[in-house]
């Protein structure tokens, strides 16, 4: 390439601007990027100003006289993401472990399109499914089953109204396991046969191939694919705001209503009026963006450390 | 090494089996269980005045969504012309003129960065930049704010499918005295067309859902769009607000949105990936 670059170095104008128009495009990115994260603080001044460092910490929701805090939608966001994780990675192994090693390709590939395809389902269909269907189902089914098996826990405290943080995050896990299971699935396909077929010389089972072989081996590619469903979940706005309950509340239970920082904003934002009640909003969004910042740049590192060190364990 | 028992050993392995098979029969159930509520709930929305008619207060009979299809419409077919070409040109970018340079490294970066972004951030710094000054919603700003969340999509598409176009058939182009901009757009892109349209139409298939980024840029409306500059009604921000009323018929209302939303989504989803199976054979 740099080659053949050295001898059009000195190219017509229509090359000229051919260069420019896609560095310019490129260039667009960095500065989106740069003006979104400037935008947010600047937005968020006020409140930050206001608030300081507390409003992370207090769970005061008031537009009437301006108390703003950030626990509670800090607080269900994590939660609903850890409920959402708890169940969609071993799912997500699982049916990775199906699609790879158990079912013949004449399964395997509806099997794997079916579960592309729920990865294509919009966020709002979720919702709607989700507060029509799935909580009515949770509130009569699955909740009570909890609360007499489980109900001396805190955890499942509360009347079973279907709504709240169990429910937000079993949909929350059903809309990321298709996205951590395609890249698990693609981590398992690239662990060479030799590898596995060694094990299974030594009369080992299955499982125990894919546990003490594949998983290792792959266990990278596997954190990765962790990241991105976390990333996913973490910034999951209409399905949460339709099942959470919207409510500024911390609770021990998670039949409970709540709230995120996405369900709040969604929730609140074309009502705020006043300047400082749309700042706070805006440094809840600033909060959030953070923590997918964050998730994101440990993934692309991570994933780059993975692929330097490609030919030992993927 | 003493040798184990193999009767636990094989029991467990049948047990994980069973649960392998059975998570990935829960994600199928998953699905079709969506497919069949949205379809059905929805199908007994539609009629004519569906499509027809503009959106009536709740009770009164015979209202319709044709202004939130034609406001989707409108939307996602301008986020797509901003979108895609400027995304396109990022990903000639990083495949072709920028190649191995620090930019292009950054910009990659930042765009894999960009894709995980919550669709809800990029609808919040649109309200600052196109809403907030301007004192008004509009169907521009919603516009805008999809195009953004495509921008990232396609760029990353446009430079994977680039990169597999083989270098001889650059160089032999360019051998022939093309310029480097038709080697591009001739040779290059010709040659990954079907890896490109598919990635195109995914991402259109992707924001044409989406409803968090539109909360606050286009909003809602309840007129027949005639301005950009004004806010722009659409299905999913319908969806989401006739869902949370208390009324029925505004509730169905919003079923009969959502089937055409999920079946446009999905139809996009099956026509492009089939199309990218047959090129690939």
């Amino acid at each position: 390439m740099t080659a053949i670059r050295k001898k059009n170095s000195g190219t017509s104008r229509s090359d000229l601007v051919y260069r420019v128009v896609a560095v310019g495009a490129a260039a667009l990115v960095l500065i989106l990027m740069a003006g979104l994260m400037l935008e947010l603080i600047v937005n968020s001044g006020p409140s930050i100003l206001k608030f300081g460092v507390g409003f992370l910490g207090s769970t005061s929701w008031n537009p009437v006289t301006e108390e703003f805090g950030a626990l509670s939608s800090i607080f269900g966001t994590l939660v609903s993401t850890v409920i959402a994780m708890i169940i969609a990675v071993p799912l997500s192994l699982l049916i990775a472990l199906f699609l790879v090693e158990l079912a013949p390709p004449a399964i395997s590939r509806p099997v794997g399109y079916a579960i592309e395809l729920l990865a294509a389902v919009p966020s709002i269909i979720f919702g709607m499914w989700g507060l029509f269907v799935f909580a009515p189902f949770m509130a009569d089914h699955v909740q009570p089953a909890l609360k007499n098996t489980l109900g001396f826990l805190p955890l499942f405290d509360g009347p079973p109204m279907g709504i709240g943080m169990l429910t937000s995050g079993i949909i929350l896990a059903l809309m990321v396991l298709p996205f951590i299971t395609a890249v698990m699935r693609d981590v398992f396909r690239m662990v060479p046969p030799v590898v596995k077929e060694a094990s299974y010389g030594m009369g080992s089972t299955t499982w125990e191939v894919t546990r003490k072989v594949t998983v290792k081996y792959g266990f990278s590619g596997l954190l990765g694919a962790v990241f991105l469903g976390l990333g996913r979940a973490v910034g999951e706005t209409m399905a949460v705001t339709f099942v959470i309950g919207n409510n500024h509340n911390v609770s021990s239970s998670l039949f409970a209503a709540g709230n995120s920082i996405a369900s709040t904003l969604a929730n609140e934002f074309t009502e705020a009026s006043e300047p400082m009640y749309l700042s706070s909003l805006v440094e809840l969004g600033l909060v959030l963006f953070v923590m997918t910042l964050l998730i994101q740049i440990a993934a692309q590192l991570w994933i780059r450390r993975v692929a330097k060190k490609a030919g030992g364990g993927l | 090494m003493k040798p184990r028992p193999s009767t636990g050993r094989k029991l467990t392995d049948l047990f994980v089996k069973g649960l392998s098979i059975a998570a990935s029969l829960l994600g199928i159930f998953v699905l079709g269980w969506i497919l069949f509520e949205v379809g059905a709930r929805g199908f007994a929305a539609l009629n004519w005045d569906f499509f027809t008619q503009l959106p009536t207060p709740p009770g009164v009979e015979g209202g319709g969504l044709s202004s939130a299809i034609v406001g989707t419409l409108i939307i996602t077919a301008l986020a797509t012309v901003i979108g895609v070409p400027i995304g396109m040109m990022a990903g000639v970018y990083l495949a072709e003129v920028g190649k191995g340079t620090r930019l292009a490294s950054a910009v990659r970066f930042t765009v894999n960065v960009m894709m995980g972004i919550p669709s809800i951030i990029i609808g919040l710094f649109i309200y600052t930049i196109m809403v907030l000054p301007f004192g008004h919603f509009s169907g521009l700003a919603g516009a805008v704010a999809l195009a953004i969340i495509m921008l990232p999509v396609v760029a990353r598409t446009a430079d994977d499918m680039l990169n597999l176009v083989p270098n001889e058939l650059r160089e032999s182009a360019l051998a022939l005295g093309l310029p480097r901009w038709r080697v591009t757009f001739a040779v290059v892109f010709r040659s990954a067309k079907s890896g490109l349209v598919t990635g195109v139409l995914l991402a259109v298939a992707r924001v044409s859902g989406e409803t968090a980024p539109l909360l606050f840029t286009s909003l809602n409306s309840v007129y027949w769009p005639t301005s950009l500059s004004e806010p722009m009604s659409n299905l999913t921000v319908t969806i989401f607000n006739y869902a949370m009323s208390p009324y029925p018929d505004w509730q169905q209302a919003a079923w009969g949105a959502s089937l055409l939303i999920m079946a446009a989504v999905l139809f996009v989803n099956i026509i492009s990936r089939g199309m990218f199976k047959e090129r690939k054979k």
